[in-house]
């Protein structure tokens, strides 16, 4: 695991157009603190889980989640992900998992990647995937998701 | 009236997904026509029913059809294609003298045209080049890929395995990412294929037209949230070099159904 029991502060590229993406506390596996505005809710989250276009979580992952064909098989089930992990490490886990295993293929939903030679889509450069509060939001319904 | 040719269809075993860098072992190696329902590979194995065939028979119209300032149709070249192109897909991309640089089907037709026809340039993705180019490819339905041995080509296909390997876009994603490490798996509601450029041109029945393999790597980027290639682009010709090397051995389906 690449991260120590020390706490690292990571500043994250600043996003182009309003969106915060400010900086976060990494704390062993989980970021503790929210990234933005406090608690999310639930609710919000369950449904943007379930957005293909915007989250695109249920693309690979699988779970109590409507329109179970359309699931993915791409990553883990996240039923009962609320009993297996704390909500910091979701947080982190949704924020930057590639600081946790460098090769995977979950992207990194919080940090503008390095994208010299990437091709990021005009649309999509400088942004993160999702803004800080829409984060929060799936990260609050996640820690719901009990077994 | 069913079709006489039908793909090798090794036995849908239950697809396990391999982790490895290395890509897709010789045995291992399926056509997309594998991972699809049995009614869709209904639709490809009988030409009857097989939509693409319909471009297959306007492309062998304009075999025919003499154009541009030099009045001249492929044929008058060319002669039977089902004698002449027999095997010619099955060995394309090819290096090109003119432009120094791997050439593909639909880039041959269309430097073929501007030379020898001396003929407007016709669109990528249009139907024409698409019905000539697929009617070319089905010439060797039923062939092995066998990517051709010219040292010269040798930087270009590298470069395409470069590229097949390349996270890119957004979402950080290469075609490795998908179609090497994790196919047989299933992202949203589809199997994931070995990316085999075995049919090209193809019927996609999202598309519900025929289109070419440029196109489907062209989704695949803007899937990724990258920008995509533009058409002709160098860099496609090249993928396609690896992608061939990749699927050596496998047979020319074109024109393939895929969903």
């Amino acid at each position: 695991m690449a991260c120590s029991a020390l706490t690292g502060l990571l500043l994250a590229i600043s996003p182009g157009v309003g969106e915060e993406a400010g900086s976060y506390a990494v704390t062993g596996d989980a970021i503790m603190e929210p990234l933005a505005g406090g608690k999310g809710d639930p609710a919000r989250g369950a449904a943007l889980i379930s957005d293909r276009q915007r989250s695109l979580c249920t693309l690979c992952h699988s779970g109590p989640f409507p329109d179970a064909h359309l699931h993915g098989t791409l990553a883990p089930d996240l039923t009962g992900v609320g009993a297996r992990l704390s909500e910091g490490q979701i947080r982190l886990r949704v924020v930057d998992m590639k600081r946790l295993a460098p090769n995977t293929i979950m992207p990194s939903y919080y940090r503008v990647a390095e994208e010299e030679g990437r091709r990021v889509a005009t649309v999509w450069r400088s942004k993160p995937i999702l803004a800080g509060a829409d984060i929060e939001d799936i990260v609050a319904y996640l820690t719901t998701l009990k077994g | 009236m069913r079709a006489l040719w039908r793909p090798a269809t090794v036995g849908v075993a239950a697809v396990c997904s391999i982790v490895s860098a290395a890509g897709i072992e010789d045995g291992e190696k399926r056509s997309g026509f594998d991972f699809m329902t049995p009614e869709t590979q209904a639709l490809q194995s009988d030409d009857m029913s097989n939509p693409g065939m319909l471009w297959v028979l306007q492309g062998e119209q304009l075999w025919q059809q003499a154009e541009g300032r030099a009045d001249v149709a492929c044929a008058g070249c060319h002669g039977d294609a089902s004698q002449t192109m027999r095997g010619v897909a099955a060995r394309y991309p090819a290096f090109d003298e003119a432009t120094e640089r791997p050439i593909d089907l639909a880039g041959r037709v269309s430097s073929c045209r501007a030379e020898r026809q001396q003929a407007e340039p016709l669109a990528p993705e249009s139907d024409a080049l698409l019905a000539l180019t697929t009617y070319v490819a089905h010439q060797s339905r039923g062939m092995p890929i066998t990517p051709a041995t010219d040292a010269r080509l040798a930087p270009f296909r590298d470069n395409g395995r470069r590229l097949f390997q390349s996270r890119i876009g957004q979402l950080e994603l290469s075609c490795a990412s998908c179609h090497d490490d994790n196919w047989g798996k299933r992202l949203g509601g589809s199997a994931i294929p070995q990316a085999h450029p075995t049919g090209y041109p193809l019927y996609r029945l999202e598309w519900q037209t025929v289109g070419s393999l440029q196109r489907r790597l062209r989704n695949c980027m803007i899937g990724v949230r990258a920008e995509p290639f533009a058409f002709g682009a160098a860099e496609l010709v090249d993928l396609e070099l690896h992608l061939t090397e990749r699927a050596s051995g496998m047979l020319v389906e074109t024109p393939a159904v895929r969903p």
